[in-house]
């Protein structure tokens, strides 16, 4: 069983930042790290899933995450299916618990799940017999993003991330991926902030260990990171902002708003970016300050360590 | 540029509190000295006159654009610059509304032209429909001085919140009627005896202080900065005084016409009464006098609407609400002074001072280096009002023919002459 500080890796399921302790955190990041390496990566031995069933159940349209994962679980050697629900069985009136029950008859190892109502993953945990990863809960959380977002930074800026200042900005409210990447870069000794309009950041937010900001400016100052969040585009045509433009103008990342970060500061985005209304395309596309890329990169590697740790747990490997 | 002095006038300025005899020398646009100082220059004979800060009207209704009969932008600054008025904000209900950074700058541009300061309040929702919130920031980066919903309350308390929390960013003063729109449907009057025996469908005070209440609550909860744009009862003066009895950035309007009348000068069914919100009784008269003297109430407007005379011409259910007022907004408070019924020095508060500090203006108080916005006035004239004798387009007011006491006699806007009172007129 992987560990670190001699603490064994228990978890049985993926499903929030906050059930990890630091040493359990520092054994999958160490995890993800050790995929990062594409001869580890892409390995032929396969070994480590063989033959057990990793079941994508996505509730929810994604592109990125479930092929990340589908790529991460056949890389490790499991018998991958993806299961789209977002217009079948649930559509036909199965509640989520007999989509779980029928699941479970067919006794899949891991259940990844992406569900519109946050806790919906929780609750499955209670009713399947395998180990259920959460990749995405309503508004609550996206675990495995945070842990892909963290080991982005590690390649970036070393192992030690104390003291980093990182601003996350825009529809905080609504992001399951700042939810929890607040938790994570706390323990990891990050001087977060978060910076969007009041409409758009969480009640009492300012309770989470993080300093609220309304405007970019001041926000921004002295940052080592700037991590933009999509603003759906639903949200701002009058409800919680009055329009793109208007977003844009204030909240949009483009070079001049990158100038009050630090000097070399990095920018990250979860993606799927809408490029000219939270963030512009030359910011996003250039290598010098853009590790976009580099968290698609990271995971894969991210989600075979945290498939790897999962797997090792529930077998008991010493 | 030549100096000007008004000299042996009787200087009042709220701000400070000072009300004495003396002179004030003007220059390039700016109040260069004051109290006992020497003339220079050019000198304009003050005595037996009072010299008070160029009067801020928060709440002006043209009909520009869209209905230039009514009222345009350039003929509601005449009216302005003969009753006192320097600096006026122009309501966004026109047609198109003001809802867009482009017609701010129309307005802007208008105003540019006129000889008074024109500010412009942008929509608070697109076409004012209470949903869609309007581009604030960029409204009010152009120029927008407050934002509000025109005549209509926002009603939607989830919008309300998200309108006071995002404008909350921007220090952006937010304007909301009191008026709860289901109780108050339909009706056009104070519900009362008075009411009921004519006939008409009134609706409670209560409507108001409801919407008080929760616009307070919205208020603290977001820390948005609130006017409760204009409140009529004495239950209405009640809420705001809670309110302001704890920590919350909150100000609160009164039109003059609900401190000079009642219900019963609806009468015999007098259209030109019909106001918005409706005239009440006597004891709610006295009261919101009382919240002016104490300071409970931080303006006070002229709620100036211009409707032609077909508009008012109609059956009292079917005839346009609303009076002009920015020409007879002084007056009819220096006539309430006369009665010793206002304070002079907190009624002139609430139309300098303390609107210029609600809309971060220089202008509002008489001191070394604010701009010359002066008004001259005679705080005992007597005189009668005729209304065809109005200079706005429309000539809609409740004070025809009545006695007044007290009238401008003069008035400067950034040093220059913008209306001066032929003895004759």
């Amino acid at each position: 069983m992987a560990s670190s500080y001699g603490y064994p890796f228990e978890q049985q399921h993926c499903l929030s930042i906050s059930q990890f302790s630091r040493p359990d955190i520092e054994t999958l990041l160490t995890l993800g790290n050790h995929y990062l390496d594409l001869d580890v990566q892409k390995s032929k031995e396969r070994s480590m899933l063989a033959g057990k069933t990793l079941v994508n159940l996505f509730f929810e349209n994604s592109t990125r995450t479930e092929k990340s994962f589908e790529i991460a679980g056949r890389r490790l050697g499991a018998d991958v299916i993806n299961m789209s629900v977002v217009g079948s069985s649930v559509k036909k009136g199965e509640t989520l618990l007999d989509t779980a029950a029928t699941l479970n008859a067919m006794n899949p190892d891991i259940l990844v799940v992406r569900h519109g109502a946050s806790g919906a993953p929780a609750l499955l945990a209670q009713k399947v017999s395998g180990s259920v990863i959460n990749a995405g809960d309503g508004v609550h959380e996206h675990p495995t993003q945070a842990l892909l977002d963290a080991l982005t930074l590690r390649r970036h800026f070393g192992e030690d991330l104390g003291g980093l200042r990182i601003a996350i900005c825009g529809d905080i409210k609504h992001s399951r991926v700042a939810r929890s990447d607040i938790q994570l870069l706390n323990v990891l000794g990050c001087d977060i902030r978060l910076i969007g309009p009041p409409t758009l950041i969480p009640a009492d937010a300012d309770k989470w260990g993080v300093d609220v900001f309304h405007d970019m400016e001041t926000g921004l100052e002295g940052c080592d990171v700037v991590m933009m969040l999509r603003l759906q585009m639903e949200r701002m045509s009058g409800a919680f902002v009055p329009s793109k433009r208007e977003y844009f103008h204030f909240y949009g990342l483009d070079r001049s708003k990158l100038g009050f970060a630090k000097q070399g500061a990095m920018v990250m985005h979860p993606g799927p970016m809408n490029r000219g209304v939270e963030i512009s395309s030359d910011v996003a596309d250039d290598p010098k300050v853009s590790l976009i890329t580099s968290q698609v990169e990271s995971g894969v590697a991210m989600r075979m360590g945290i498939l790897h740790a999962l797997s090792d747990a529930r077998d008991g490997v010493a | 540029m030549t100096n000007l002095t008004i000299e042996d006038v009787r200087i009042l300025d709220p701000q400070s509190g000072f009300d004495d005899i003396g002179n004030i020398v003007i220059a390039n646009g700016q109040i260069k000295a004051l109290g006992d100082v020497a003339a220079k220059g050019e000198t304009i004979d003050g005595r037996g006159l009072v010299a008070a800060p160029g009067l801020i009207d928060m709440r002006v209704t043209t009909g520009e654009p869209g209905a230039e009969s009514r009222e345009s932008i350039e003929s509601a600054a005449l009216a302005a610059a003969a009753g006192g008025v320097t600096t006026m904000v122009v309501m966004p209900d026109t047609k198109p509304v003001i809802d867009d950074v482009s017609l701010i700058n129309y307005i802007t541009n208008k105003a540019e032209q006129t000889l008074i300061n024109v500010h412009v309040a942008g929509a608070l929702t697109q076409s004012l429909d209470g949903k869609t919130m309007t581009e604030i920031g960029l409204m009010s980066e152009a120029g927008a001085v407050m934002f509000s919903n025109g005549a209509e309350p926002v009603s939607d308390s989830l919008i309300m919140r998200r309108l006071l929390s995002y404008s909350a960013r921007f220090n952006a003063l937010i304007a909301n009627r009191p008026i709860d729109s289901a109780l108050a449907a339909n009706s056009c009057a104070h519900e009362s005896d008075f009411s009921s025996r004519l006939g008409l469908p009134g609706h409670p005070p209560a409507a108001e202080r409801i919407v008080i209440d929760r616009d307070a609550a919205l208020a603290e909860l977001t820390g948005g900065r609130l006017l409760i744009d204009m409140i009529s009862s004495e239950e209405g003066l009640s809420a705001v005084r809670r309110a302001k009895s704890r920590d919350i950035e909150i100000a609160c309007s009164v039109s003059m016409n609900h401190l000079a009348l009642n219900e019963i000068d609806i009468g015999d069914y007098r259209t030109f009464a019909k106001l918005d919100p409706p005239l009440r009784e006597e004891t709610d008269r006295q009261a919101l006098i009382s919240g002016v003297n104490d300071g409970t109430i931080d303006v006070v407007v002229s709620a100036h609407n211009p409707r032609p005379a077909g508009q008012k011409r109609l059956p009292y259910t079917e005839a346009a609400s609303g009076a002009v007022g920015l020409e007879l907004l002084l007056s009819a408070g220096l006539t309430q002074v006369a009665n010793g019924e206002l304070d002079l020095m907190k009624f002139l508060a609430c139309l300098t001072s303390n609107p210029a500090s609600l809309l971060d203006l220089p202008t509002g108080r008489l001191a070394e280096g604010a701009p010359a916005d002066i008004v001259l006035f005679d705080m005992n004239m007597p005189w009668v009002c005729d209304s065809d004798k109005l200079l706005s387009k429309s000539k809609n007011t409740p004070f025809d023919e009545r006695r007044m006491t007290g009238r401008v006699v003069m008035t400067l806007c950034g040093g220059r002459l913008v209306f001066e009172r032929l003895s004759s007129s």
